[in-house]
């Protein structure tokens, strides 16, 4: 982490590709089709979140964020688990992973 | 007063009743017998010490205790629990405490088999409990307690077999009969809280004295309100109805409530509220018309009757209308006398059908019975002394009140002798279904066969006894010194007469009236025993009109109740059930429906929609927590300001 300290990329880049990313995670989540790429933009802004934490425990010195960081990539990697076992139950049984498609909670 | 002695009357009989009613199943028979039978008991003796010490001249009556806390009090009306023993109510509780045992030791013998025995002791006491109350009350409000509470104790012993329908109608039929008659009680004390302000008997007297100004309208609606609580309790015409089918109730119970003492509430009510009657003339009259009425009326019914208990019935209803005769005349003390006497050979006479009925294992059919004085040899000497009371022959009790009652109508200006012709016509038929009942069930020769009568146990011949003894003696006192020792609770009775030796005339009269009575009798049901018949299908549609009681059930049910259950099913039906029930619900499922339908568009189960609304949510919130807000206000602050302030 030390890099992160010494060197002359200045904080602000590292707030920004974390909003990016972000963006990027939201725009796919609300336009992709596929169950398993609005899956991974899930993941993304959760990634993005994290940097943040990152770039700011660093910022002040306080270990909390990283120690939140820890905690958010625990509970994507449950939900990962998750979240891909319901998705191949829900392949086996609509054969289709398109989210259009998967609305059988619609009255 | 630290022991106060006159609440221990009703209260021993109700932990007779809390008792056995609590407790009775699981307690030993022996038991329930003795708490049941001490209660009473115990009463009773409180009673006559109380009345030792009257005739003592060791108390002075009227003696009035009342409960240190007030039961009601608010602006305008103050009630006590105030309980009263004077003249009236002295003799009132020791007909009803004293009979009351007697009739609980025979009980002890009639329901010795009988399933719910401690039911059946536990509303007994409790209905001694009530009526205790209802004499002992101080103002008309506790009274109604009373009246209530023996109405229910009515309702609960006539329906005790209650798993047969009919007696489980009976005492619905009863209950429902008496809250018309309520209706009249209820009103009268409100007339009484909005025009005297209070409901105690002494207060209201006091205040009708002391001022004579009075309207007599106001006094004579309410004696006739309470004329029609009056006419409910004591089965006068027109809601006599209940008192026949009352019959459903075990024997000893008819014996109690139906003819000594509950049926005689009405009468008491009268006499204790006698200074509004006295003061209303028109209501007086309307009295003595219903009772002279209902005497007659009742007696003729009982003239076709062949169940035994519903002669008894009927009689007690004519015996009750010449109670109200007397009190229509204002002659109380003479009602009060034959509502004494009353009491003990009708208790004697039902007792007595009890002691037949049980001997014949339940057979109440007259026209089964006969020549059972030889095998019911106690019962047919009972019975005998109670008939040959009832008719009124000299020197038994009835003979004495029944003359005075006659002889108060007589000298009622203007139309007394009206009055005394439908009495003694009444003593005339009352004697002739008597001895019919007398020869029928004890005389002639067996009318079935295979019926093996057996004379009842001791613990009910006892009862008789010593009501037999009663009857014979009851009516010795005389009227002149009853109606003496009545006077300052009933007031004064006048019985002067400018006629000489109208009294013994009159006494004469009536008592060749009973033989009258007796020969008619023995001519009908000893002579020629086919007389009866061949005067049946002679008279054919009267004897019909009277044997089926003038139709007069069949009369209240097509006038009242069936268009009350009509009307009642109809706003069951659809104003209830369809309307209210129907109606509140389907609103209700409406409303859940309409906001369901409204709400549900925004569940659309498409995953991409809530996405948005998430994502277009949190977006708002950025945009709310990045807006400068105090910058915002403080500018338009400064912009009012600048606006002119």
């Amino acid at each position: 982490m030390n890099f992160l300290l010494t060197s002359q990329v200045p904080l602000s880049w590292f707030l920004v590709l974390s909003a990016v990313l972000f963006v990027l995670g939201i725009v796919g989540f609300l336009i992709k089709r596929n169950l398993i790429t609005v899956f991974m933009s899930i993941e993304l802004m959760l990634n993005a979140v994290n940097l943040s934490f990152v770039t700011f425990a660093c910022q002040w010195h306080a270990v909390k964020g990283q120690i939140f960081v820890f905690f958010v990539m625990m509970v994507a990697a449950a939900e990962a688990a998750v979240g891909l076992a319901i998705i191949i139950a829900i392949f086996r049984v609509r054969a289709t992973l398109a989210v259009d498609r998967i609305d059988l909670m619609k009255l | 007063m630290i022991f106060s002695w006159l609440l221990i009357i009703p209260l021993l009989p109700f932990a007779g009743f809390l008792i056995n009613g609590l407790l009775g199943r699981r307690l030993p028979k022996w038991l329930v017998t003795t708490v049941a039978l001490l209660a009473p008991l115990a009463s009773f003796v409180v009673v006559a010490n109380a009345a030792r010490a009257v005739f003592g001249a060791r108390l002075a009556l009227p003696y009035t205790e009342t409960c240190p806390f007030p039961w009601i009090d608010v602006a305008g009306l103050h009630v006590d629990f105030s309980f009263v023993l004077d003249q009236l109510s002295l003799v009132m509780l020791l007909m009803v405490t004293g009979v009351g045992f007697l009739i609980h030791i025979y009980s002890v013998g009639y329901m010795a088999h009988e399933e719910g025995y401690a039911r059946y002791f536990s509303y007994l006491n409790l209905f001694l409990f009530f009526m205790t109350v209802l004499v002992l009350a101080g103002n008309a409000l506790l009274m109604f307690v009373g009246w209530e509470g023996v109405g229910l104790a009515s309702y609960l012993l006539i329906g005790f077999y209650f798993t047969k329908d009919s007696a489980a109608n009976a005492g619905k039929k009863a209950f429902i009969v008496n809250r018309i008659g309520d209706v009249g009680f209820l009103i009268a004390m409100f007339f009484l809280v909005a025009n005297f302000g209070t409901l105690s008997f002494a207060e209201i007297s006091a205040r009708i004295a002391s001022s004579p100004g009075i309207s007599s309208c106001l006094l004579t609606t309410i004696a006739l309100c309470l004329l029609l609580g009056a006419t409910g309790k004591s089965a006068q015409l027109p809601l006599y109805i209940w008192l026949p089918d009352a019959m459903e109730g075990p024997t000893p119970v008819s014996a109690l409530i139906h003819a000594a003492t509950m049926v005689t509430a009405g009468v008491y009510m009268m006499a204790r509220t006698h200074v509004l009657f006295d003061h209303s003339p028109t209501a007086l009259t309307v009295v003595a018309i219903v009772g002279a009425a209902t005497a007659l009326f009742a007696a003729t019914m009982g003239l076709a009757q062949n169940d035994i208990k519903r002669v008894l019935a009927y009689s007690t209803i004519s015996q009750l209308g010449y109670m109200f005769l007397a009190c229509g005349v204002a002659a109380y003390s003479a009602g009060i006398f034959h509502l004494m006497t009353h009491a003990f050979f009708k208790a004697l006479l039902f007792l007595a059908a009890g002691s037949v009925i049980h001997g014949l294992g339940g057979e109440q059919d007259l026209r089964k019975m006969g020549g059972l004085w030889k095998k019911l040899p106690v019962t047919f000497a009972v019975t005998t002394v109670g008939v040959f009371a009832i008719a009124g022959f000299f020197p038994l009790a009835g003979f004495f009140s029944k003359d005075a009652i006659l002889y108060a109508a007589f000298l009622h200006a203007p139309y007394g002798i009206v009055l005394w012709a439908v009495g003694a016509l009444t003593a005339l038929i009352t004697s002739i279904y008597m001895f019919r009942l007398w020869y029928m069930t004890f005389l002639g020769k067996p009318r079935s066969e295979g019926v093996h009568a057996h004379e009842s146990p001791w613990s009910m011949l006892g009862p008789l006894v010593v009501l037999a003894l009663l009857s014979i003696v009851g009516g010795w006192v005389g009227i002149e010194r009853f109606g003496a020792f009545l006077a300052p609770a009933t007031g004064t009775l006048h019985l002067e007469s400018s006629i000489p030796n109208l009294e013994l005339t009159l006494s004469v009269v009536a008592v060749a009236i009973a033989l009258l009575g007796l020969l008619v009798a023995h001519f009908f049901y000893s002579t020629k025993p086919q007389a009866p018949e061949k005067l049946a299908t002679t008279l054919g549609p009267v004897y019909q009109l009277v044997a089926n009681k003038y139709y007069v059930d069949e009369i209240y049910a097509a006038l009242i109740v069936k268009p009350l259950l009509a009307i009642s099913r109809f706003f069951l039906e659809w104003v209830v059930d369809a309307a209210i029930l129907g109606g509140l619900t389907w609103l209700l499922a409406g409303v859940a429906n309409f906001t369901g339908a409204i709400l549900q568009k925004w569940q659309s189960g498409n995953l991409r929609s809530y996405a948005g609304w998430l994502a277009g949510g949190a977006a708002v919130m950025l945009v709310f927590v990045m807006v400068p807000w105090d910058f915002i206000g403080a500018l338009f602050h400064i912009l009012l300001k600048a606006a002119g302030h």
